[in-house]
Order: structure tokens, then C-alpha cells, then sequence
């Protein structure tokens, strides 16, 4: 009997179907990924905001939590991404050999970066989606535009989570992880994600600061979930899509010169 | 079987000339170094077909062509009649592959090995199922279904790896070195195992560097050595080519080999020098016996033994260490 190869979709949920059943047995350790940026929001959104008497964005007066809230939003995209792109691709690619497993079959290497990718995609907007309710019970959404907020994690999460990957396969030992650590803490805290970019003047810095892609996703749901959605939103969209595509191909690329020796 | 693939133009053709794999002058180079460095294979349908040599002797490098995962560097390489090149994914629906370490997915536990790796295959959830529950009888796992794996034990995870490489219910199964690190009982459940498999029409392609292994299960192999093929045949037309009928061991002190070879050097056809004993090849080992003590010589042990593939497998590949 034969068996007609999968379909990019058909090897993309077989694959999310295996990184499912192996979280089955996990789930105390996605819960703990959820925590970081709602314990954040609490302390510095709503507990430092306390001493903030008044805060404004866009012209408008807003709750500082609000405006901490949506980086929060954008960052647990971010970190849920990086959790499973990072440690856990190099895991599996170094020591557990899953992909060459995979590659036994009539999966391929784009199948591979696709299904890792999307996966930890998925783990970000788990975390982004579970946020994002907690937001509208703490009434920090202001905006109907807040339902495109979903779709802009994923978005961040896809971006992040190849391009992550994609620097993981060039990654020898666990102590190269130290520097995608110590790229992640600043990013996290200097990303407008708890002050505006102003702070920074309008010098260089500032100009970095909004080339990075956390700050990009920041402002985008920060955007929709204050509604204050311009067609400069779009400059943010366009970047993640590019960072998403760019990180794919460096996957594909990086797995047939590693595993198709 | 092969009405559902017989459309197929490359089954068509593997069909027509038997042949499950044709290699003509196939070379694997990595930058400057080349593993492979022209070799020409056919292996039929049915068969048991071995690559032996020592390590480095370009069989692993081999069996990852044939296994469509290494692109072939030049020379020409079909697998059931398509080439690795562009229809790798096709080939490798129909493969069934033993890697020589047990790449087991230890995240999952045993019976998820076998249902998720069929999904791979595009294979239904209820047929994967159902192999499943087969395979996990075939490999004596079925109390094991849930245990994880890494609680398993070295056979049992070479037995579960093997099952494994059976769910797409392949015509054409790669066994890099299958019984290595397994004890003798396991060996025997895995030869058995493999029997049935040969019986049931699946070819199989085995590397090995085991001689009682390569002559217990293969029809036709071939000797590697050093990138090339150094010998083919059955095993008893290798033997029949390359060696004696008998070959008599002599065992004497420790560090007296090298001169008491000069000695018995007349009485064989070959005599050859192993650091613990003397081989002394001949069509009459006991002959060979009474004239090494007619000259007064006093071997602490002797032994008559009929030639082996592992004399055939010494004389090919020398006697050197391959690190």
C-alpha cells in the first residue's frame, strides 16, 4: 500500500498534533509562561501606576496600566515564541534528533520549519489570547479595534519565532543561549513596553529603539487596543511579515544544510 | 500492493528490471574528503542485501543516499526507480529506515511512537491505530504501550525502532547496523524478526560489520572498503573466492608469532599473523596440525575450523584498527 506524501497543511497539524501530545504531559510549564506578563502588569501597570496622577497618549488621558497593559500584550507573544524557538528546537535538533526522525518520512525541511514555527507560534498567542482577556476584565481595552489585537500577536509570535529558530540552528552548546537572553531582557524593558519612545529624545537611540521588532509589536497593539490606529500601523504589520518570511527561509535553509548532509 | 502503486512511473520500472536500487558509479564527497568514491549496486527485489567494512568504509554514507536524506555528489542512484534528487519524498513514503542509534522520540511515549510517525506518513488515524496495536505485538511491546520510552530497555528500544520503521508498511527496509550493542538473545529475536519480514516479500538492505550476522541473514553483499567495493556475492561464493576451505589456528606464547610464521609459511596457502594466534589457510586443517607437530613445534592451543566470512572480511579489509 502506498501512501501519498502530506500536504504543507496536512505535515503542518501532523506535526502541531506531536508538539500537542508531548504538552499534554507539560502543562504546568505553559501555565508558568502565562504568569510573567500578568504579574508585570500587576506591579508596574497597576502598582506603580498608582503613583502616576496622569498619563497621556495620543492626546488623550489614559490609566498608565493602560498604556503598560498592550506591551505586556505584545511581550507575552514575544517570550511564549521565544520558549519554544529557542531551547527547545536545539533540543530536539541536537540531542533528541526529532528532525531527522522526520526526515525518514516524507516530511521535508520546509514542512519542519513550517510545523516548529507555527508551533511556537501558537504558544505565543495561547499566552497572547489569555492576556488579552485579562485585560478586558481589568478594563484596559479601550478600542474595538482590540479584536485585530489577536491577530497582530500571532503576527508577533510568527516573527519571532522564526527568526529565534533560525538562530538557534547556528547555536553549538546551551551556553550560546546567554545571548539570546541577554538580547531578550533589554528588549523587554526598553521597548516603550513601560515609557514612551520619547523618553529617549530624538537622537540615535531613539531611531534604534523603533527598529527593533518588540517595539514594533508594542506600539501595534498598543495602537489597537487605544484605538489609535494610523496607516503608520502599517509600517509595523509590513516589518513582522518581512521579519516572519525572512526567519522561514533562513529555518529551510539552515535545516538542509544541517540535517541533508 | 502493487495494483494501488502500479501507475506510478517508477514502480513501473522497478517492476520491469527488479531492481529496488541502482547505483553506477556513486560518490559522496564531504568538502575534500569523499567517503563514497564509485560504487555500482544493484539490489532485487526479495532480497537480503549487506553492505560490510570496517568503520569509515563509506557504509553509513551510503545507506543515507539510498535513504534519500544525503544528495547524491555525483554518479547515478535510483530508488525504486526515482531519483533521490527530485522525488525524495515519494521514495521515502515507501522506505522503511533503522538508524544505527535508536532515534526514538523520547517526549512521547512508546505507542504515540508508532501512531504519530505513521502520521507522518499521511496514513489515517484508524490505520495507524490498528499498526500500531500490530507492531507493538510484532516487537513483543504490547504491555509497554504506555511506558516511556527512555524506560525502555537497549533491545527494546531497537525492537520498538524497527516497529517503528514498519508502520508505512515499506518494500524496501534500511537496517544500519541492526544488532549492534544488543546481547545474543536479542540478536536472535531480531534475525528471527527480520526472517519474517524477508518472507513477507520486504527487501531489506542491512550494513553490518558482525560476519555471523551478514552470513545468517543475507543473500548477496557487498565488502566495502575505503569508499569501494572490494568484493560482492553470496556469502559462500565470497568465501568460496576469497579464502580456504579449512583454516587451522595455532596459538603459541605470547610475542612468538611473528617468528613461528616463517616456519609454518610452507603448510598453507596463506598464512596470517594476528597479535594472539597464527591462521594457517588450507583445504586440510588437520594435515596442517600433524606437520606443525611433526617439526617439533608446540602450539599451546590449536584449532580446525571451516573459513568464515570474517576470514573473507580480514584478507578484503586488512588487519589494521579503523578508528
Amino acid at each position: 500500500m502506498s501512501h501519498t506524501p502530506l500536504s504543507p497543511t496536512g505535515a503542518l497539524s501532523v506535526i502541531t498534533f506531536r508538539n500537542y501530545t508531548t504538552y499534554k504531559r507539560h502543562w504546568k510549564l505553559f501555565v508558568t509562561g502565562f504568569l510573567e506578563p500578568v504579574f508585570y502588569l500587576l506591579s508596574i501597570g497597576i502598582g506603580v501606576g498608582a503613583l502616576i496622577d496622569s498619563f497621556t497618549f495620543n492626546g488623550q488621558q489614559i490609566p498608565y496600566a493602560a498604556f503598560v497593559a498592550p506591551g505586556m500584550l505584545a511581550a507575552s507573544a514575544f517570550n511564549g515564541a521565544l520558549m519554544d524557538s529557542t531551547f527547545n528546537v536545539f533540543f530536539k535538533l541536537k540531542y533528541e534528533k526529532l528532525y531527522d526522525q522526520m526526515l525518514a518520512t516524507p516530511l521535508t525541511t520546509a514542512d519542519i520549519a513550517r510545523g516548529e514555527i507555527v508551533w511556537g507560534q501558537l504558544r505565543g498567542g495561547v499566552y497572547s489570547a489569555a492576556f488579552l482577556l485579562v485585560m478586558l476584565a481589568m478594563g484596559l481595552v479601550h478600542s474595538w479595534w482590540a479584536v485585530l489585537a489577536l491577530p497582530a500577536t500571532l503576527l508577533i509570535g510568527f516573527a519571532f519565532s522564526a527568526v529565534c529558530m533560525g538562530l538557534t540552528t547556528y547555536m553549538t552548546s546551551f551556553q550560546d543561549f546567554d545571548k539570546i537572553t541577554l538580547a531578550q531582557l533589554p528588549m523587554f524593558l526598553f521597548s516603550a513596553t513601560f515609557f514612551p519612545v520619547d523618553a529617549f529624545g530624538d537622537g540615535v537611540l531613539r531611531w534604534v529603539v523603533e527598529a527593533t521588532p518588540l517595539y514594533r509589536g508594542v506600539v501595534l497593539c498598543r495602537e489597537l487596543t487605544t484605538g489609535a490606529v494610523t496607516s503608520a500601523s502599517l509600517v509595523s504589520v509590513g516589518y513582522l511579515v518581512v521579519m516572519g518570511l525572512f526567519g522561514l527561509w533562513l529555518v529551510r535553509r539552515r535545516l538542509d544544510r544541517l540535517l541533508l548532509t | 500492493m502493487t495494483d494501488a502503486t502500479a501507475h506510478d512511473p517508477g514502480t513501473a520500472h522497478a517492476l520491469a528490471t527488479g531492481s529496488m536500487i541502482t547505483a553506477r558509479d556513486l560518490r559522496k564527497s564531504f568538502g575534500t574528503f569523499e567517503a563514497v568514491k564509485g560504487i555500482d549496486v544493484d539490489v532485487r527485489r526479495g532480497e537480503v542485501f549487506g553492505f560490510l567494512g570496517p568503520n569509515g568504509a563509506g557504509k553509513s554514507s551510503t545507506m543515507r543516499m539510498i535513504a534519500a536524506v544525503s544528495p547524491v555528489t555525483s554518479g547515478e542512484l535510483r530508488i525504486l526507480g526515482m531519483d533521490p534528487a527530485t522525488d525524495g519524498p515519494s521514495i521515502r513514503a515507501r522506505l522503511g529506515v533503522c538508524p544505527q542509534e535508536d532515534t526514538l522520540d523520547n517526549e512521547l511515549n512508546v505507542v504515540d511512537n508508532l501512531f504519530i510517525y505513521g502520521r507522518y506518513f499521511g496514513i489515517d488515524r484508524a490505520t495507524c491505530r490498528e499498526r500500531a496495536a500490530e507492531l507493538l505485538e510484532f516487537a513483543n511491546l504490547t504491555d509497554k504501550a504506555k511506558a516511556k520510552v527512555e524506560d525502555l530497555s537497549g533491545g527494546m528500544k531497537r525492537r520498538l525502532t524497527i516497529a517503528r520503521s514498519l508502520i508505512n508498511r515499506p518494500e524496501l527496509l534500511l537496517l544500519d547496523e541492526p544488532t549492534t550493542g544488543l546481547d545474543p538473545q536479542a540478536r536472535h529475536v531480531l534475525w528471527d524478526q527480520l526472517f519474517r519480514l524477508k518472507q513477507a516479500g520486504v527487501t531489506l538492505v542491512v550494513t553490518t560489520h558482525y560476519m555471523d550476522e551478514a552470513e545468517q541473514l543475507c543473500d548477496r553483499l557487498v565488502v566495502m572498503d575505503k569508499g569501494l567495493i572490494a568484493a560482492e556475492g553470496s556469502p559462500r561464493e565470497l568465501i568460496a573466492a576469497h579464502s580456504t576451505r579449512e583454516v587451522a589456528e595455532l596459538r603459541f606464547g605470547v610475542g612468538e608469532h611473528e617468528a613461528i610464521a616463517d616456519k609454518v609459511a610452507d603448510l598453507g596457502e596463506r598464512v596470517e599473523v594476528l597479535p594472539d594466534r597464527l591462521l594457517v589457510y588450507t583445504d586440510d586443517g588437520e594435515h596442517v596440525l600433524a606437520q606443525v607437530h611433526e617439526r617439533g613445534l608446540t602450539p599451546v592451543a590449536t584449532l580446525v575450523r571451516r573459513s568464515s566470512l570474517e576470514d573473507v572480511f580480514l584478507r578484503l579489509t586488512g588487519r589494521s584498527l579503523v578508528d
